[in-house]
């Protein structure tokens, strides 16, 4: 990871809205300013999501995406794009491609880590981690404001990559509502000190959720929003101005 | 412990756990610590038992039947879960949730329903505890079990449409954790099977398993022996099986058999039949069988019957699966149909559905006039008679 303040990450589904629009896009977020890349591998049931990233992965297992197809796509994005690449979804598909097949994937098209959330804490320790550092992918957890201080601690400890900070309890796609409760739990989060790098995510949409998010966060991420844009038919001539918009603060 | 129970880590040999993301973590977590001795309490105990006994009207009666026992030359006892209050298994485990509910602290309830039997179960004791309540139910469900949805609304639960997917069970499932994830402090989800993460198929069945300590009381009062050689019940998420199994676990000389949905068949593309179709995988927050495509995509089920209509069973079933502690069948549509008219015309009982899948199987089975056979009537046909009349062209 970049170290600096303000790193900039786009979310989106891959596969979406065409099969192979995956690479298209990255090179239009790499040129525009984005410090890094979340790809989304669909699942039939993401229950952390909200309708418009459900609405993208519906559509993306219709296209036909799947991990194989992805990887193949991603060999080709790597010669082109340069910027960290984390891929994020639900672990079933994950499972059934298998594990270490999927670790040893990442490391040969160069994908930095991933974030499964439903992967929980536990079982990655006790069946995973050895997997996942063998290949040196960074498995990346998230934190919400109801996770106590605790795990917060062994999650930082556990992490090697950066934390991902929830701006709410919530599921994807809810506007962040900045507020004393918002700023008092960032706060409380930095003033932990973590080793590891503090990205905000879920509910940022634009300039000004944006630059809440890292007054006390290295980076912020935008998911929801962005893929809500690639529903428009131009939108490879949008992506430019849609990251200069939440970059103006700069 | 019995080996066919959950460990101290929420397994059933390779099965069960808590595959949740992190938003709802404190909750389930919260529920790991605290629900065994919430439930172990006099006060919860004696509730718990007052409202089976007064508002549930339990003990159900173990009926010996004696015409079917007649047509298949064996002794046939259904377990009259149907003459619950609400018509239904699913109400002894709403009871328990909603009693571990108020202990908690929650102020608002949450559940997913299929054919809607859990749903109003789940509205009955919110009604009853005076507590707000939504249920989700996926939009085809919503279609094909409108009485159920009638009842729910009147008791004054909102009803909420689950759009996405196949809109059916599994659906409703992902729409009630959403809800969850987004509600993390005051809400309570009453999850209406043995699935889900740990604790929740240990606490359904542990509700449920009521049915079988009775059954085994009743029929020793009945024959002089409380082991029958067969317990069949049917499998949609496997509560009213793990509720009738649950006590004869360890007496391996009773012959367990689940009855799934087969649909129109199981190789027909349009089948609910898990432990035939599904291989191990992760849904709604378990590790279990699930029907899937080799990409880990999960399968849209299909069965007439709306309570049986999903992907997946609880852990603790596909452990006995794959023990080879139960035997896992299937009947389809046709078959359950026929087995339901059957059963209404030689007892004069119509039953769920859902039920008359396990009362189906009677007709496969190799049995002697000795033999004793209790299957669990899980619910009452009241909510199918469109649908029955519909097949039979009444
Ligand atoms: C009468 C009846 N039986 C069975 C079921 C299936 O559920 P389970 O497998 O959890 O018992 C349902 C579900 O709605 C039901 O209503």
């Amino acid at each position: 990871m970049k170290d600096s303040s303000r790193l900039l990450s786009i979310y989106y589904t891959a596969g979406y809205p065409q099969l192979h629009s995956t690479l298209n896009i990255a090179q239009k977020l790499e040129q525009a300013g984005v410090d890094f890349l979340e790809i989304g591998f669909p699942y039939s049931d993401p229950v952390a999501d909200g309708p418009v990233i459900q609405r993208s992965s519906e559509k993306a297992l219709q296209n036909g995406m799947t991990l194989d197809v992805l990887f193949k796509d991603l060999k080709k994005l790597r010669e082109h794009v340069s910027i960290p690449v984390f891929l994020m979804g639900y672990f079933n598909p994950v499972l059934q491609y298998g594990v270490e097949n999927f670790c040893k994937a990442c490391k040969e098209v160069g994908v930095n880590g991933a974030i499964i959330p439903d992967l929980p804490l536990y079982e990655y320790e006790e069946l995973y981690q050895k997997i996942f550092e063998e290949n040196e992918i960074a498995n990346i957890f998230l934190v919400t404001p109801q996770t106590s201080e605790e795990r917060i601690r062994k999650i930082d400890e556990l992490s090697n990559s950066f934390i991902y900070l929830l701006s709410s309890n919530a599921t994807t796609g809810k506007n962040l509502n900045v507020n004393d409760e918002s700023e008092k739990y960032f706060k409380r989060i930095k003033k932990m000190d973590l080793k590891n790098p503090i990205i905000i995510g879920f509910g940022i949409s634009n300039a000004e959720t944006f630059d809440k998010a890292t007054q006390y966060a290295q980076g912020a991420i935008v998911g929801t929003a962005f893929v809500r844009m690639l529903d428009e038919s131009d939108y490879e001539n949008k992506i430019d101005n849609f990251i200069k918009n939440i970059k103006r603060g700069n | 412990m019995s080996k066919y129970q959950v460990n101290q880590k929420g397994y059933y040999g390779p099965f069960g756990g808590a595959y949740i993301p992190e938003m709802l973590y404190p909750n389930v977590e919260e529920l790991q610590k605290k629900y065994l001795s919430i439930i172990q309490e006099d006060n919860f105990q004696k509730e718990f038992n007052e409202l089976l006994r007064d508002y549930v009207g339990r003990p159900s009666p173990l009926y010996y039947a004696k015409r079917l026992s007649k047509k298949y030359n064996a002794n046939i006892f259904l377990k009259r879960e149907d003459l619950n209050h609400t018509g239904a298994h699913k109400i002894n485990n709403t009871i328990g949730q909603i009693l571990l509910a108020e202990r908690l602290g929650k102020k608002r309830i949450i559940a997913e329903t299929g054919a809607g039997q859990h749903g109003v179960a789940t509205a009955t004791v919110c009604a009853l505890k005076g507590l707000e309540c939504v249920v989700y139910m996926g939009e085809i469900d919503i279609r094909r079990q409108a009485p159920n949805v009638a009842r729910m609304k009147m008791m004054g639960a909102k009803v909420v449409a689950a759009q996405s997917g196949s809109k059916t069970l599994k659906d409703a499932t992902n729409e009630a954790l959403r809800d969850w994830i987004n509600n993390p402090v005051d809400t309570h989800y009453i999850i209406g099977s043995v699935v889900g993460p740990h604790p929740y198929p240990d606490l359904v069945a542990t509700f449920q398993s009521i049915i079988s300590e009775e059954t085994k009381k009743q029929l020793f009062e009945k024959t002089g022996n409380s082991l029958p050689d067969y317990v069949l019940a049917c499998v949609g998420g496997g509560s009213n099986a793990a509720g009738m199994f649950y006590h004869f676990l360890d007496d391996e000389e009773v012959q367990l058999i689940a009855v799934e949905a087969a649909g129109h068949g199981v190789n027909s593309g349009e089948s609910a039949a898990t432990t035939a179709l599904g291989n191990e995988g992760i849904l709604h927050g378990s590790r279990s069988l699930l029907m899937q495509t080799k990409d880990g995509q999960v399968i849209e089920p299909y069965s007439i019957s709306a309570g049986l209509d999903y992907p997946g069973i609880g852990p603790q079933h596909a452990w006995l699966f794959k023990s080879g502690r139960g035997k896992y069948v299937s009947v389809t549509d046709d078959e359950a149909m026929r087995a339901g008219l059957q059963l209404t015309q030689l007892e004069g009982i119509i039953p769920a559905i859902e039920s008359s899948h396990a009362l189906a199987h009677l007709e496969k089975m190799q049995v002697d006039k000795n033999t004793n056979i209790v299957v669990c009537l899980s619910g009452r046909g009241d909510k199918d008679l469109d649908n029955y009349m519909k097949y039979f062209g009444f």
